[in-house]
């Protein structure tokens, strides 16, 4: 007997919202009626069984990315999109968990129905679909836990753009670094994702003693990031060092967007913004 | 992103959890939420921290509105905006219940306060008793059911129609192996949630159980009930039959008739017809045991109908001889002429019976599975509600209290302490949870005027107005068609009698 995850729709009508354990994903999906069902139950059965794919080898995606490869498909796309960054760092697949899952539902979605335009938001990670000539508006907001928009941007079907993910050390998920928060254009959802961590972990301020570090397992025992310190809060600090803090992390994304791995990320902290890569913005 | 968890409400002890509400199996500290931000873990106990369910009286199910005249003893006074009744789904509980229940809800009706008194319970003494509307042989009464090969209930006294079982209990539950207590509190939790579960008797059938849905027994889906036994069938149709047939044969796992020795037959004058049943008899034209139970004509393992029968006695039995055979439900028929050595040969069944066949067929229900849910609130669940907690049973079985289990009606067993059943169907969607006990967590909302919660010695301080709930990480639904509002007046004197 399986668990089913939790489907229904939003109260629009419009929006699916799916659940299980840690997964929550809320889905869209644009084009004739038919296809739009048949989408969403496409998305529904494909979420069915994953999380215990992944989970079947929980400890091999929570440990760094090595050669070991998981078997499960997802969690293959998860070792894929972080393995370009283990040579730099510490990272594990599951760095890329909520954009591999969003990327698995939304190829689902689009083989099983003809689609204008689908997104499948895992908590802030995103998968797009764009049909030839179509676009969406997206809104960076600047703190996962107060969200309010500080820029926009569009993105086009000619971009390449098929990922999104916001990361930072006020959203769910632990940060090595102090960003609000790091927004990654890539790929794949799974890639920005991935990309997003370490962009986000590279915001810092080494040392600094405004930023109150914790390790990781005193707040979650199995955290994959073991007793490294993850951050918990950032005091007050000088917009100097917030300009420095900025200028690390987007160091480490323009190398990332020059060797291709990401297509633009914007970085937020304390009310200043950074970019890199051809992302274009307009102030909200 | 990695999963992780972020901080929730209570107070810090040393105590990690081991959460398996998913195969994720997070590891929680006190103060923290696993990685689905849904369970916690406040001060040792794993809680449930989901947004919380309102059921909204303005639309019923499919957006119809609810007529006004519903319930009939609604006098339709006028309140401001929808009316809402909190349900407990989601609500959190605060057991070992030494605190006040999460939410203590006043809101004015009748211009009479009331007040409903909202909690999950976690019961380990619940179960779930389930009616399979068929007569197919399920399994021996007593004997076990299983899903996944775990023992989770056993086959109980049938009903008319219908196979019973009684599944779960606290046995299952917490007396067996880890495993066992598992596999049961998810089977448990599945058919409360109107999920479609597997399950095998030992001795007996493979069953998928689904409430509200025809029962699937050995890969095969029962459409019908039947309409009566076989002697119940004779009896209704016996006059449709007349002049059509010389004899007809009801056949039934539990009594098989014959027209021609029925007391139906005899005064319709049907002359015998030297037929013989292989079968104990019990009264004339009335047959035990005809064949073993099986899930071939009429609940019996019979495929081929003659196989029930002996010979037939020359002295009454003549060629041309026209034999009827069909099942209770009507979904087996054949017919016979017999031949010059007095054996049956299979005919086409002639136009004339085609109806009255069909009329069989015609008047059986529906064949459902339907789930209750049996669950006793007992002990330390009602000190959330009282400090006093004799008194709120003493108020329940005074009907003070209505007893509303998500918003849907309950039978309340007479007798001692507060043991209650509920059609599941009657619930909103996924209105029952788990705690890893195992235990399951179903919403309990008691109802009663302010004034009498006072007296009962209730949590008074912690009474809240319904407005403060109306907005935030609540969802709100519609009133389900054929709930009574749990508001209505001496709702509780009428469901609980």
């Amino acid at each position: 007997m399986r668990r089913e995850p939790q489907v229904a729709l939003l109260p629009d009508g419009r929006r699916l919202h799916l659940q299980d354990g840690p997964i929550d994903l809320i889905v869209e999906a644009t084009g004739s009626r038919e296809a739009v069902v048949a989408a969403y139950r496409a998305a529904a059965d494909r979420l069915t069984g994953l999380l215990d794919g992944l989970c079947a080898e929980l400890a091999l995606l929570r440990s760094p990315a090595g050669e070991h490869l998981p078997v499960d498909p997802v969690g293959r796309a998860m070792l894929a999109a972080v393995r370009p960054h283990s040579r730099t760092g510490f990272i594990t697949p599951m760095a890329a968990v909520a954009g591999a899952v969003a990327d698995a539902v939304l190829a689902a979605m689009v083989e099983a129905a003809p689609l204008s335009r689908a997104f499948v938001n895992n908590g802030g990670d995103i998968a797009l679909h764009l049909a030839p000539g179509e676009s969406f508006a997206i809104g960076l907001i600047d703190r996962p836990d107060r969200p309010s928009l500080f820029a926009r941007s569009i993105i086009h079907a000619a971009d390449g753009i098929r990922g999104i993910a916001t990361s930072g050390c006020r959203g769910r998920s632990f940060s090595l670094g102090i960003a609000d928060a790091v927004t990654v254009l890539a790929r794949t959802a799974a890639e920005a994702d991935a990309a997003a961590t370490v962009v986000a972990n590279a915001v810092d301020l080494p040392g600094h003693p405004a930023v109150h570090r914790v390790a990781a397992c005193e707040l979650q025992p199995d955290s994959d990031l073991a007793a490294l310190p993850v951050t918990r809060a950032v005091g007050p600090l000088a917009p100097a060092e917030v300009r420095r803090a900025l200028e690390a992390g987007r160091a480490v994304g323009e190398a990332l967007a020059r060797d291709g791995l990401i297509v633009a990320a914007a970085l937020h902290l304390a009310g200043q913004t950074a970019t890199t890569g051809a992302m274009a913005l307009a102030a909200a | 992103m990695s999963i992780t968890g972020q901080d929730a409400a209570g107070p810090a002890v040393d105590d990690k959890i081991r959460c398996d509400a998913c195969p994720v199996m997070c590891y929680i500290k006190p103060g923290m939420t696993g990685a689905c931000d849904r369970y916690a873990n406040r001060a040792g106990e794993l809680v449930r921290v989901d947004p919380h369910v309102l059921i909204e009286r303005a639309i019923s199910d499919g957006a119809e509105l609810v007529p006004f005249s519903q319930p009939a003893d609604w006098d339709g006074t006028i309140v401001s905006g929808p009316e809402r009744f909190v349900t407990a789904i989601g609500a959190g509980t605060t057991y070992p219940d030494y605190k006040p229940a999460p939410f203590i809800v006043s809101s004015e009706i009748d211009g009479v306060d009331m007040v409903t008194v909202v909690t999950e319970g976690i019961f380990s003494y619940c179960g779930v008793k389930v009616k399979i509307d068929t007569d197919r042989f399920v399994g021996p009464e007593t004997h076990a059911v299983r899903v996944e090969g775990e023992r989770i209930g056993h086959v109980t006294t049938g009903e008319y129609g219908s196979q019973m079982l009684s599944l779960g209990g606290v046995h299952h539950l917490t007396g067996g192996s880890k495993k066992e207590g598992r596999v049961t509190c998810q089977a448990l939790l599945d058919l409360s949630n109107g999920k479609a579960v597997e399950m095998t008797v030992d001795g007996g059938a493979t069953l998928v159980v689904e409430a509200g849905k025809p029962p699937i027994v050995n890969g095969q889906e029962e459409t019908r009930m039947r309409v009566g036994c076989g002697s119940a069938t004779i009896g209704i149709f016996a006059r449709q039959w007349l002049g059509k047939a010389d004899e007809v044969v009801v056949v039934d796992d539990h009594i098989t008739g014959v027209l021609s020795e029925h007391q139906a037959g005899k005064l319709l004058d049907i002359p015998p017809t030297g037929i013989r049943i292989k079968g104990r008899r019990s009264t004339p034209g009335r047959y035990f045991q005809v064949a073993e139970p099986g899930t071939g004509w009429g609940g019996t393992d019979i495929l081929d109908p003659l196989a029930i029968l002996g010979d037939f006695d020359p002295k009454h039995a003549y060629p041309g001889l026209r034999l009827l055979m069909v099942s209770t439900t009507g979904e087996h028929a054949a017919y016979f002429e017999l031949d010059e050595r007095l054996k049956p040969v299979e005919m086409a069944i002639p136009e004339p019976l085609v109806e009255p066949v069909e009329r069989i067929a015609e008047n059986c229900e529906p064949a459902l599975s339907t789930v209750l849910f049996v669950g006793g609130a007992g002990g330390s669940l009602r000190a959330g509600v009282t400090e006093n907690p004799v008194r709120l049973t003493r108020s329940v079985r005074d009907a003070l209290t209505n007893v509303t289990c998500g918003g849907a009606p309950v039978y309340l067993w007479p007798g001692g302490g507060i043991t209650f059943m509920v059609d599941v169907t009657r619930l909103p969607e996924n209105a029952f949870g788990y705690v890893p006990t195992p235990a399951l967590v179903a919403p309990l909302e008691f109802t009663l005027r302010l004034s009498d919660y006072a007296a009962l010695g209730g949590h008074m301080d912690h009474v809240r107005p319904l407005a403060s709930l109306a907005s935030g990480d609540r969802q709100s639904i519609p009133a389900r068609r054929g709930n009574p509002w749990p508001f209505a007046r001496r709702i509780a004197g009428e469901l609980n009698t």
